[in-house]
């Protein structure tokens, strides 16, 4: 138990490690980086890679946004397994539905508890 | 002096970020927030029966309820200062993107201002996202009509 703890502390802070690089080393602004990543991401589950990283590295794995982009691969190929090119579509959101959803709801309750800091 | 001259200056001048700093900041930021994961992913695994690959939703949603208390207290911005990359990578990082710009344009109302502006940073993740998600489910399920490859 306590090498998973490691293990998902160093392959997450792997990921962090390339995020930074693109900000430093190839100047992406924080957008640029994070949409990269995404993509990069459902790439890599096309290929069927990410669900490997996943089983070894558990939420070292999860929590990085590469993540968001193969649940959406995943979604999208597990309906289509099923349904064909419809299901493409019908699956994309099926497996990340938590992750937008949480931060739609987060954020509208933060919208009604706190109050902006800084500007009047 | 000419444009050219000042720039070459400018460069000159201008601190270089001391990369290594900022890898081994992002590095351990990041890694901190992936074990705080791993814990949580360990609790619903323990507590909800949840197995090892459906854990990671329930976790997701938990950090970025964390992130919501972080940012609404304003402890996020001083992770972010610290962390780098590895404040804004993990999922975390993309609440805080939502929840901030949700906080920020609160005074605009609530339809126009939180509803509006919510995803004015996020948004783009989604997008591209999404697009390539299509692009590469696309590809993979024609490959496979024509026995190119498995599932």
């Amino acid at each position: 138990m306590t090498a998973s703890f490691l293990i998902a502390f160093v392959v997450g802070g792997l990921i962090c490690v390339i995020g930074q690089l693109l900000f430093d080393v190839a100047k992406l602004s924080p957008g640029h980086t994070l949409c990269l990543l995404v993509v990069s991401g459902a790439v890599l589950d096309g290929f069927g890679l990410y669900e490997p990283l996943i089983d070894f590295a558990g939420a070292g794995a999860t929590i990085p946004i590469t993540s968001f982009g193969n649940s959406l691969t995943h979604g999208a190929l597990q309906e289509a397994e099923k349904h064909g090119l419809v299901g493409v579509i019908t699956g994309m959101f099926e497996v990340t539905s938590s992750g937008i959803s949480a931060a739609i709801l987060f954020g509208f309750i933060a919208s009604l508890l706190f109050r902006s800091k800084g500007r009047p | 002096m000419d444009r050219q001259a000042y720039s070459q200056l400018e460069q000159q001048i201008t601190p270089k970020p001391p990369l290594a700093v900022n890898l081994v900041k992002a590095f351990v930021t990041g890694g901190i927030i992936c074990a705080i994961g791993q814990g949580i992913m360990y609790f619903y695994m323990y507590f909800f029966d949840f197995t090892e690959r459906t854990a990671g939703n329930p976790t997701v949603a938990t950090m970025i309820f964390i992130a919501m208390l972080l940012t609404g207290f304003g402890k996020y911005k001083r992770i972010a200062q610290f962390g780098g990359a590895g404040s804004a990578v993990p999922v975390t990082g993309f609440g805080n993107a939502m929840i901030s710009a949700a906080i920020e344009h609160r005074t605009e109302g609530y339809v126009l201002g939180v509803g509006g502006n919510m995803f004015k940073l996020a948004g783009s993740v989604i997008v591209f996202g999404v697009f390539s998600a299509f692009i590469v489910a696309l590809i993979k399920t024609i490959l496979v009509k024509f026995g190119v490859v498995g599932w």
